[in-house]
């Protein structure tokens, strides 16, 4: 039977069974670019804006003040262009811009995570500096009044509940980032969409070819936020918690005559 | 008489041109309970921020152990881990189990191993009883809960004084008793603290000095005796008459 004389499922069908491995290994470009991308992305988020939250204080000596005024400039230009600019224009912009000004072509791998950890940490970076701004002023004030450094606050206290606060911006972007790599297939990427455009070119089927790829990616992204929905609940721990039984006051009634004094910091 | 663990004297503050305290001259000295009492607005936590450092004073000195604690190099961190404090809102760690906001501090400010920060931990949450609970976050817990949990959280680092900002301002009128109960077990047991409070019959039966502020200056100050029983000042006369008859 040729082609031409199946019906749509079948012609479907016929796809999956002669390009599913094409399309498989476009699905998995197409994750690994966006978890890794998301991945970075917010590890540039994070280190943005955690210096963008450091306290300066007019107090500080005239240099701080003047390093972190300029600091801040250029992280904002980063930010303003690469949430200001579209993506498929970015990755142009790079990819040419490596092989006219440099003479470098970048691997397509490279340049896709390249482009899309930069673009996503310019997003992260505004999501992370609110998640530091949201948690409650006392938060800081209680680990610095037990004598914790600022480092030490933000670590320990502060980023694991703003990493909790901006799980579902995290979420958001994930997704974002699986199906805005499709426009990394201008660079020669050789992820889903790319891969869904020959498929279509091979047998004029372009209707059933993105047919697939539409569910494709559904079905990715869907994954990704029930994924995601399993790792917020696990951070917040079990809703209830049991009451410690006589082992641990057994284990701490040995220790009440504990000598205070020798405990005391000199 | 021991010499002070610290040293307050001729400390102003400002928030902007709002002066807010002017003028303030105490000293602590070991196993003293000072109370600080007076009517909202007077300065009251902002005097124990900034002994804390929590605020920069604009003039005048704070001296721990005979130290400035405000001159330039002074290791802020590891004089705060000596200086305890209790907030009004408990200031939790909303990340960390009872358990674990005990132990944090020992940890990464003092170094201690994980086996003794445990114990330290267990035996104070023990003291303010609240070592079945070491499981649960702080959301899980009552406020009075929380707060004991809070003064724990100070002990753990052993303090040589603990500040106390109304802590049991932010609860229930039930809840207050059983925070209070902890503070007077506490003061009984020698430990240096700085109390600023509204409840007077605590005040009172605790203090060994007791501190009357108004309009950011001390208006008088004495034992608990001086103040509740002889006040000298219309003033004092004034706010006490005013917090007897509610
Ligand atoms: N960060 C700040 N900026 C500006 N003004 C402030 C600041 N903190 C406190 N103040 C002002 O300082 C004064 C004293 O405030 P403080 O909180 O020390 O009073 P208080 O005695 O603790 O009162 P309360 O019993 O209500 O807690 C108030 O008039 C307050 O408006
Ligand atoms: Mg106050």
């Amino acid at each position: 039977m040729s082609i031409s004389q199946m019906n749509f499922f079948e012609r479907v069908v016929f796809l999956l069974k002669t390009f599913g491995k094409s399309y498989v290994s476009g699905a998995g470009y197409t994750f690994l670019i966006a978890l890794v991308g998301t991945f970075f992305g917010l590890v540039i988020g994070f280190i943005i804006g955690i210096i963008q939250t450091i306290p300066v204080k007019k107090t500080d000596p005239l240099v701080k003040r003047i390093v972190m005024k300029i600091v801040n400039y250029i992280l904002l230009a980063y930010v303003e262009v690469f949430r200001g600019t579209p993506m498929l224009v970015q990755a142009m912009f790079i990819y040419y811009g490596f092989s006219t000004l440099f003479k470098i072509n970048l691997d397509y791998m490279f340049a896709a995570f390249f482009i899309v950890s930069i673009n996503t940490g310019a997003y992260m970076a505004e999501t992370v500096r609110g998640g530091i701004l949201s948690i409650d002023e006392g938060q800081t004030e209680g680990a610095q009044s037990i004598g914790m450094t600022h480092f030490q606050t933000m670590v320990y206290v502060i980023l694991p509940q703003a990493l909790r606060n901006i799980m579902p911006q995290i979420g958001n972007n994930l997704i974002i980032n699986i199906k805005d790599t499709c426009v990394l297939f201008a660079i020669g990427v050789t992820e889903l969409f790319s891969r869904a455009k020959s498929v279509a070119g091979a047998y004029y089927t372009y209707f059933e070819a993105f047919t697939i790829v539409l569910i494709v990616y559904f079905i990715m992204t869907f994954i990704c936020s029930r994924v995601l929905r399993l790792i917020e609940s696990k951070m917040d721990g079990p809703e209830s918690y049991d009451l410690a039984t006589t082992d641990t006051l057994a284990y701490t009634s040995g220790m009440a005559n504990y000598p205070f004094k020798n405990r005391r910091m000199k | 008489m021991d010499s002070p663990i610290l040293e307050v004297s001729h400390l102003a503050k400002s928030f902007g041109d709002n002066l807010v305290l002017s003028n303030i001259d105490f000293s602590v000295r070991p196993k003293d309970v000072t109370c600080i009492i007076g009517a909202s607005g007077s300065g009251k936590s902002t005097l124990l921020r900034c002994i804390n450092m929590l605020e920069t004073p604009s003039s005048g000195n704070i001296l721990f152990h005979g130290e400035d604690i405000m001159r330039q190099g002074f290791d802020v961190p590891a004089y705060r881990a000596k200086v305890g404090m209790v907030f009004q809102n408990f200031n939790l760690f909303n990340n960390m189990t009872v358990l674990e906001n005990c132990i944090i501090g020992q940890r990464s400010v003092l170094k201690r191993t994980k086996a003794e920060a445990e114990q330290i931990a267990l035996e104070f949450l023990d003291k303010v009883g609240m070592s079945p609970y070491i499981k649960a976050k702080p959301k899980q817990i009552s406020g009075g809960q929380k707060q004991r949990v809070a003064i724990a959280r100070a002990l753990s680092m052993t303090p040589e004084i603990l500040l106390f900002d109304e802590p049991t301002s932010a609860l229930d009128p039930q809840m207050v008793g059983e925070v209070l109960s902890v503070m007077r077990k506490l003061a009984a047991e020698g430990l240096t603290m700085l109390v600023v409070t509204h409840e007077m019959a605590f005040a009172k039966d605790v203090s060994t000095h007791v501190v009357f502020m108004q309009n950011g200056v001390i208006c008088e100050e004495g034992s608990s005796d001086d103040i509740f029983v002889h006040p000298q000042k219309q003033e004092t006369r004034d706010f006490l008459a005013r917090f007897l008859e509610r």
